[in-house]
């Protein structure tokens, strides 16, 4: 329970919390009021740190005010002293005393950072509830797209677009990357954000404490579509849960790897999607650039590369190891010329994109099929 | 602006043109058309206007090709106003965006317009807004404040201001040919890469930069030797006038960090134009490897650009309370302190990258560390104050609205510097609130204060104050009505460089936010109006004495503005407020005894290394590569070419200094 703030500081918060909240009132000041312990505890660092700072900053302001006003020329007040420059006291005061300050706040950060490290499995459900060690987490794949979030549950072989959910009071464990731009992965209710990043895999461990509909969005700019990455998350009861999982399974969708690469391609504003199966190990080739046909996983790459590479000849032989440029984001041109604040299909729904895919298909010959590779 | 120009170009015209056809231009875009109208009719009245007066021989032999750094530092003031006045409408057009995009309007501007407007206030805010004003004022007061007659290297800092220039033009030029970035101001990969942005705009961030980059190195080299080599005899370091030393101070970093800057996006060029893969996602390229690289130049640039103003802050302090400065060593050393902190705190702008909890510390604590010193200053300019009397003309009405506004942002950049906060307040209109509460409060403020404070001292009359103070007051009210409802929204969840939004209640703060840039246009419109005032009534505001304010530094010991060769007899210095302490010793003006004195002479050379330096860009933008190896050659012709150019210096014949400095000693007889 380091987590949580010394018992003075705690204290002091108790007092001013709720003065600090006054402005809230019924407003939706999300990050000051969150529904996940995560979020709540960064919250209350957020409190603690403010705390800490007011203790100097506000009598530093009221004596800026006092000083500019008690020495106006006007006044002409009786100590005036051009030629007083230094005070040994007071340099020790002025340098001491913000040194202070930063010790405790330096101490808050080391531990606070450590215990919220968003790779670190939570080990409280909230204030009263430790995490039963024999619970599971709720395992979920997050692939940032443009301009949508693809969320894989790999425990129960679903997957959604744009849309997540998850029982209360059950540890969640995101692993997060994204198909071509890096973005963030935020829902502000539940806990602090982690960056998305194609070829990368980051972590998030949270909790949601409340049953609701939270936003969720990409709190990192990520072309053309970002203003629209956004999602909604489910926070339900193990029942509603149980109910949502059969939804998604009723859809009857399936998500195989030509349909992710139809998905990746750019588009926005994307309703909610259900798949009622995904195939096995589709984040793996996500996260390793090998979802593609022909297209060599990164982390077969690097074990290659590990045992000595493979010889002179795979130097030339790049085209498996390309990414980048197979998703036609950079003509994306959202209004066409004329058609003034009409959403135009991005290119990358346009016939124009299309071959990209179909000159994607012709594989080099000799070349290793991704499955293979897929395998290690 | 088609997505891949150059496929629709073929043969002779490609070879000519490069990627550029009609097409480019953005004649779609209403905004563009308009704007550009405005520009081409207000230009058009500007160049007759030149013309009718004769003015292009005075603007060519005493401006252009100027090697007085006077000059040069009021034509960087001139370009960084210039600018401003683009980067705020910028500013005014995301905030009428915001206000209006709500309840499934798309607002006015669409994605491919409004993400180039974000890119561009952030691109020219900093590179050529802040950073000229600020290598103005450097330039125009570092050398008069160590009784130097110029700069250490005179041809380099004309050449220095002229690539800067070059750099601005590069990236108005976007605005009309082709398009700018659309990937936010530091133009992360692999959005920035040539997969993602194939096309113009990220050319054009990098060359304007890259350009412009160049002059900022140059004229930080220029004003570190200057500072080290030129001092008036008895001006030991611990007697540099502060706002001197937080000069050093800042062109240490820029020497230090624009390197960065420069081999980055050079990298970045390679990956776009020859295909190597330092940045890409695939072929084992590196993306987390250039957001750490750019900002290890972006958070020295953030101390690049407050040093300056912390100096300026503590000499209006100390000015306008008729009282030395308090603590002297303290703030010397919180500087020193300060610049080398800047250098290990980086990796704060992207905690949410996933870096180990104790990386994440480290880096959140070093970032705390600087708020100690940066409190010292702070105090030293409260116990500056303390036993004054303090006049409160309009710099020291800046001063005292800086001390107030950068505590609050002081504070909310300690908050984010503790990493699971930051977690929450990342990339937020938080954030954005809390720099532009350090950047407008510290760095603007502190502007304004130093063209209040020297405007007389470059122009030989005051700046009146009715208009001044209309400004102030619009710009301090303004900016918290503009960014307090940021915080709100920060802590509402709302993230930055959103164009359309869905929650209705939020609408609300953003047009609050909308009113408040609506207050800082007033402002703005009342500092030029105060301008214009103040130099049609420059007969009254007239300052024949050279220290209007009872100044302690040694630009006041000079006329107001200075003759080209500031001082007729080098300064000798036996204290750090050198002014005060020689009219406390009833310092008299020796009126005889005058020299010949050996001056720099101008060149062209600058400015045409710089046009050359556009045509370049240009060629390399639009991948006309005849263009761009032509200028290169020529560049570098020219250049070499310089080095052949012996007449560089002459002198000033002893008749003429004693009949300026006889101008002078009448002006200052009728005065007395």
């Amino acid at each position: 329970m380091i987590a949580r703030p010394p018992a003075k500081s705690r204290a002091i918060l108790r007092r001013f919390a709720p003065l600090l909240l006054l402005p809230l009132g019924a407003c939706n000041w999300v990050v000051m009021a969150p529904s996940g312990d995560v979020a709540m505890q960064q919250r209350d660092l957020i409190l603690i740190a403010t705390v800490l700072m007011l203790l100097i900053v506000l009598p530093v302001m009221a004596t800026i005010a006092w000083f500019a006003w008690k020495y106006r020329a006007k006044a002409q007040a009786a100590d005036y002293d051009p030629d007083w420059d230094h005070s040994t006291s007071l340099e020790l005061l002025i340098w001491s005393a913000p040194l202070l300050i930063i010790i405790a706040l330096g101490a808050v950060t080391w531990t606070s950072t450590h215990l919220l490290d968003p790779y670190r499995p939570i080990e409280r459900l909230d204030a009263q509830r430790k995490v039963d060690p024999a619970a599971r987490r709720l395992q979920v794949e997050v692939v940032a797209l443009d301009w949508k979030w693809l969320f894989i549950y790999p425990e129960l072989g679903i997957a959604t677009v744009n849309e997540l959910a998850a029982p209360v009071d059950q540890p969640i464990e995101f692993k997060i990357t994204s198909a071509s731009i890096m973005n963030s992965f935020f829902v502000p209710a539940l806990a602090g954000q982690i960056y998305a990043m194609p070829g990368m895999q980051t972590s998030l461990h949270a909790v949601a404490n409340k049953p609701g509909n939270f936003d969720g969005f990409s709190a990192n700019y990520s072309g053309a579509g970002f203003s629209n990455m956004r999602f909604k998350f489910h926070a339900m009861d193990q029942s509603g849960f149980a109910q949502w999982v059969a939804r998604v399974k009723a859809s009857g969708k399936a998500l195989d790897r030509a349909t992710y690469v139809k998905l990746e391609q750019p588009s926005e504003k994307v309703k909610p999607t259900y798949f009622a199966s995904v195939e096995p190990r589709l984040f793996h080739a996500a996260l390793n650039m090998c979802v593609q046909p022909g297209k060599r996983c990164m982390d077969a790459i690097m074990m290659t590369d590990s045992q000595g590479g493979a010889g002179k000849e795979s130097a030339r032989n790049t085209a498996g190891l390309r990414h980048d440029g197979t998703i036609d984001v950079g003509g994306y041109h959202p209004v066409e010329p004329g058609k003034k604040g009409e959403i135009a299909q991005p290119a990358g729904m346009t016939p124009a994109a299309e071959r990209t895919p179909a000159e994607r298909g012709k594989q080099a010959p000799g070349q290793q099929d991704h499955e293979g590779h897929d395998g290690h | 602006m088609s997505p891949h120009p150059a496929s629709e170009n073929s043969g002779i015209w490609k070879l000519i043109f490069g990627r550029l056809d009609w097409s480019s231009l953005p004649l779609h875009e209403p905004i563009v058309v308009g704007t550009f109208l405005m520009v081409a009719l207000g230009g058009a009245v500007v160049l007759g206007l030149v013309t009718k007066y004769r003015l292009w021989g005075t603007l060519w032999h005493d401006w252009f090709t100027t090697v007085d750094h006077k000059r040069i530092g009021i034509m960087y003031m001139i370009l960084g106003l210039i600018m401003f006045l683009r980067g705020f409408a910028d500013a005014i057009m995301m905030r009428l965006q915001q206000a209006m995009a709500f309840n499934g309007s798309e607002g006015y501007l669409n994605a491919h317009h409004y993400d180039q407007i974000f890119t561009a206030h952030g691109v020219i805010m900093i590179f050529f807004v802040a950073m000229p004003m600020i290598t103005g004022i450097m330039n125009y007061i570092v050398p008069l404040q160590i009784g130097a007659r110029d700069v250490s290297f005179p041809f380099l800092n004309n050449f220095s201001f002229w690539m800067t220039t070059a750099g601005a033009v590069i990236v108005m030029m976007s605005l009309f040919v082709g398009e700018f970035a659309r990937t936010g101001w530091l133009a992360y990969p692999p959005l920035s890469g040539i997969a993602y942005s194939p096309g113009v705009g990220v050319d054009y961030y990098i060359w304007g930069l890259q350009i412009a980059g160049i002059g900022t190195l140059l004229s930080g080299v220029n004003l570190i030797a200057t500072i080290v080599k030129m001092r008036a005899p008895g001006m030991t370091m611990m007697k540099l006038p502060i706002f001197t030393w937080t000069s050093l101070c800042a062109n240490i970093l820029i020497v230090a960090a624009f390197p960065v800057l420069t081999a980055v996006l050079a990298l970045l060029s390679l990956d776009r134009y020859v295909g190597t893969a330092f940045f890409t996602n695939d072929m084992g390229g590196n993306p987390m490897m250039y957001v750490n690289l750019i900002w290890i130049w972006g958070h020295p640039e953030v101390y690049i650009l407050i040093l300056p103003l912390f100096g300026v802050f503590s000499e209006v302090t100390s000015t306008f309370s008729s009282k030395r400065l308090f603590g002297y060593s303290s703030m010397v050393y919180a500087t020193i302190v300060i610049a080398l902190l800047s250098y290990l705190v980086w990796l704060h702008h992207f905690f949410t990258m996933g870096s180990g909890a104790s990386v994440n510390s480290f880096f959140g604590i070093t970032t705390m560390v600087i708020s100690i010193p940066t409190g010292a200053k702070l105090f030293n300019w409260l116990f500056t104050m303390y036993r004054g009397r303090i006049r409160y003309e309009l710099p020291m009405m800046w001063t005292v609205a800086f001390m107030l506004t950068f505590t609050v942002g002081g504070m909310t950049g300690v908050l984010l510097a503790v990493p699971p906060a930051d977690f929450v307040l990342h990339n937020s209109l938080f954030l954005i609130a809390h720099f532009h509460n350090v950047i407008i409060g510290g760095v603007l403020f502190g502007l304004f204060a130093a063209i209040n404070y020297w405007w007389p001292k470059a122009f030989g009359f005051r700046l009146e104050t009715t208009w001044g103070k209309r400004s102030f007051w619009l710009w301090v009210v303004g900016f918290w009505v503009a960014f307090m409802p940021l915080y709100v929204l920060g802590l509402m969840g709302v993230t930055r460089r959103m164009r359309v939004f869905d929650d209705p209640s939020l609408q609300i703060w953003f047009q609050i936010a909308a009113l408040g840039a609506v207050m800082i246009a007033a402002g703005i419109a009342c500092m030029f109006i105060q301008f214009a005032v103040s130099i049609k009534n420059r007969d009254q505001l007239r300052d024949t004495t050279g220290d209007p304010w009872d100044g302690r530094t040694l630009e006041w010991a000079t006329s107001s503005p200075p003759p080209d060769y500031n001082f007729a007899f080098t300064p000798v210095i036996h204290d750090g407020d050198a002014w005060a302490d020689m009219k406390k010793r009833g310092y008299q003006r020796p009126l005889t005894g005058y020299a010949a004195i050996h001056m720099p002479s101008n060149t062209g050379t600058g400015i045409i290394i710089a046009g050359l330096s556009v045509a370049f860009s240009v060629g390399m933008i639009w991948y006309m590569w005849w263009l761009a190896g032509l200028s290169f050659i020529a560049i570098l012709a020219v250049a070499i070419g310089h080095t052949f150019n012996y007449k560089r210096d002459f002198t000033i014949p002893k008749d003429v200094v004693e009949r300026i400095e006889s101008e002078r000693s009448t002006l200052l007889a009728a005065k007395g």
